[in-house]
């Protein structure tokens, strides 16, 4: 793939070529994210902002390129996540399932590997992300959470920094062609 | 048809899985029940790592604070070489005396004292979602806990059980917009003490005419069947008056110190509304008292580090042969130490004392001496009531009536509250020769804690009529330990 700094586009399908890791990465670098969830946090309350499985399930959809395998990461991930929750399982697991499905399918369309596109990607994403979350929760579950426009954009900025710099470790993971 | 497949085969896929989820979300929040098994799925596969890496974290910080202790301590030999040995000597003992104040020591002294039945357990991990109030416990149903059982730590309580794992179970928090739990002040105003999702809690349901105000403690009522009666819930930070309910704030205290080490209430017991508010002090061990004169009553309850255990033990010895330490000349035969660690046998039992003159005289015994910590104003040791035994063995409190022989206990646990009564009785009506439960007898193992009687004051104990609400509450938030 010939690559651009000016070029954020894909010309064609064909460009974007769909990366490709190994089985333990799939299973390890997840679990990882969840376990980070769950546990950094205790002992460091100011990273409870992170939403590494989120960023996860970002980077292995657009890196893939096919929308079935975005699904199915952010599906599982989602469950995973929910699993750990006191919510109905499932409130995480349609959240993320959109955001691997609608991830893999911009992959598709523009460079991903820029990152300026990668941090623009993040902020988004986790935007749609608490967005989606917080409509489910109203509309399914009759939670009246608050939706904090101001800090969940601090908040997404501050979890595009991290992506970017996540991601960029992530692709050294990535399998050799 | 194939072709139109194959064209939609991504979206198609896409409602599958969203409309999977959905369905197992509406599952689940209707009927309050999970599909359990990928909530133990997850929870099993991650738990083993996350104490692995727990354990890695906790052996790496010791090892970088022991390393750079002994640097410190290196450097201090180089200035001060002639006292090597003894700041060597010095720093494990105040290393030992540092780690025998911690956390753990504080929860064992709490668990040992309250009459419910608790089960320790440490918190490995947040709940999901970056506004999650709920944590991850490494006990579970294979150690007993069940859905429902209160969590508490020594400065209050915590949350509550709300799903039990074979190895962990995760607990809801006191601050949870969900969590609720029954409460009440000193001067018995109740009310539900709701979570909101911030630091502090508020208490609701206290009509405006009730008398609360700031500084306030605000302790468990037990109206909920989750957390007994008497256990520090926090305090109160605000009151503002209202119809028809007043408005009232809560820090909690259970939290104030993070969480670490907590304790889950398998069988809750209630208790009196204490006097004082829990402490918010670390575990204190005092130095022994001046003088150096031996202390009988000290060696019946022998705690404190290591080092006080082996030093009441060799002045039990001494004694028992005549000896003093100290006060010996040179030459002088030593005693036998071969006995050292065999039960006092040859010695009297130390609540033993001669024969009252008369039955019925107050025997007051001169050396005995509360041990160590017991507050000021507690109930004197060693005084027979009359009529009490005939045989005249002291009793710390012999119920007048009490039969012959009967053998006194006098625990006054150290840290014990202003005017605590020994929990000990000898009650009318027991056999002759008959032992209290609490006694703890010389030679125990170190932290032996003695199976433990309802104290007197205990209310009745309440069990369900119905088994099954006894079994498991949590339907309805109720506990699935048993309150007594």
């Amino acid at each position: 793939m010939t690559y651009s700094g000016d070029r954020l586009l894909l010309s064609s399908q064909r460009e974007g070529q769909e990366s490709r890791f190994r089985g333990w990465v799939l299973v390890v670098v997840p679990l990882a994210a969840l376990l980070f969830q769950v546990y950094v946090p205790l002992f460091f309350q100011f990273l409870g902002f992170l939403e590494m499985p989120l960023l996860v399930v970002l980077y292995f959809a657009i890196m893939r390129r096919t929308q079935i395998s975005g699904l199915l990461i952010g599906a599982l991930v989602g469950l995973a996540q929910d699993s750990f929750s006191k919510n109905p399982l499932g409130m995480f697991g349609i959240d993320k399932t959109l955001v691997g499905y609608f991830a893999a399918s911009v992959g598709m369309k523009i460079d991903v590997e820029h990152s300026l596109i990668r941090l623009l990607l993040c902020f988004l994403f986790y935007v749609f992300h608490q967005f989606f979350y917080w409509v489910m929760a109203r509309a399914l579950l009759s939670q009246q959470l608050a939706l904090d426009l101001p800090r969940t954009a601090v908040v997404g900025l501050l979890n595009a920094v991290v992506g970017v710099a996540l991601f960029a470790f992530l692709d050294r993971l990535k399998q050799r062609a | 048809m194939e072709t139109l497949l194959n064209r939609y085969r991504n979206i198609t896929v896409l409602l599958l899985v969203i409309m999977a989820q959905l369905v197992l979300l509406a599952v689940s929040a209707k009927n309050d029940q999970d599909v359990r098994m990928i909530r133990v799925w997850t929870v099993t596969a991650v738990t083993p790592i996350a104490r692995f890496i727990e354990g890695v974290r906790g052996g790496g910080s010791g090892f970088l604070h022991n390393y750079i202790l002994l640097h410190d301590t290196n450097a201090e030999n180089k200035k001060l070489q002639a006292e090597v040995d003894q700041l060597r000597v010095e720093n494990t003992f105040l290393k030992n005396e540092l780690n025998t104040a911690d956390r753990a020591k504080a929860l064992q002294l709490f668990q040992s004292r309250s009459p419910s039945k608790m089960l320790a357990a440490t918190i490995f991990g947040m709940g999901g979602g970056s506004n999650a109030k709920v944590v991850l416990a490494d006990r579970g149903s294979v150690n007993g806990v069940q859905r429902g059982m209160a969590v508490v730590t020594p400065d209050g309580i915590v949350g509550k059980v709300v799903a039990a794992y074979p190895v962990a179970s995760q607990v809801q928090l006191i601050t949870d917009p969900d969590f609720a739990a029954g409460v009440m002040t000193k001067s018995g105003v109740r009310g539900t003490l709701k979570g909101q999702g911030t630091p502090q809690c508020r208490v609701d349901y206290v009509p405006f005419e009730d008398k609360v105000e700031i500084g306030d403690w605000v302790y468990t009522s037990g109206d909920d069947r989750i957390f007994p009666r008497g256990f520090a819930v926090g305090q109160v930070k605000s009151v503002r008056s209202a119809q028809p309910f007043k408005e009232i704030l809560v820090e909690p205290s259970g939290l104030q110190r993070g969480l670490e080490d907590v304790l889950i209430i398998v069988e809750g017991v209630h208790q009196d509304i204490p006097d004082t508010p829990p402490g918010m002090q670390p575990v204190y061990i005092a130095p022994p008292p001046p003088g150096g004169a031996a202390n009988p009553a000290q060696t019946a309850n022998p705690g404190g580090t290591e080092a006080d255990r082996l030093q009441s033990a060799y002045k039990t010895l001494g004694q028992a042969q005549g000896h003093d330490f100290g006060d010996n000349r040179p030459g002088e035969k030593p005693p036998d130490y071969t006995k050292l660690g065999q039960p006092a046998g040859a010695p009297a039992p130390k609540n033993e004392a001669p024969a009252p003159s008369s039955p019925g005289t107050p025997n007051a015994n001169p050396t005995k001496t509360p041990p160590p910590g017991t507050a000021p104003g507690a109930t004197p040791a060693n005084t027979v009531t009359p009529g009490a035994a005939s045989s005249g063995v002291p009793a710390n409190t012999v119920t007048p009536g009490a039969p012959p022989g009967a053998v006194p206990a006098n625990t006054v646990r150290p840290g014990a509250p202003p005017g605590a009564v020994p929990a000990n009785t000898v009650r009318p009506g027991a056999p002759a020769g008959a032992v209290p439960a609490n006694t703890v007898r010389p030679g125990a193992p170190p932290g032996a804690v003695p199976p433990t009687t309802a104290p007197s004051s205990t209310p009745p104990k309440n069990p369900p009529a119905d088994p099954a609400r006894r079994s498991n509450q949590a339907g309805g938030g109720a506990p699935g330990g048993q309150l007594r």
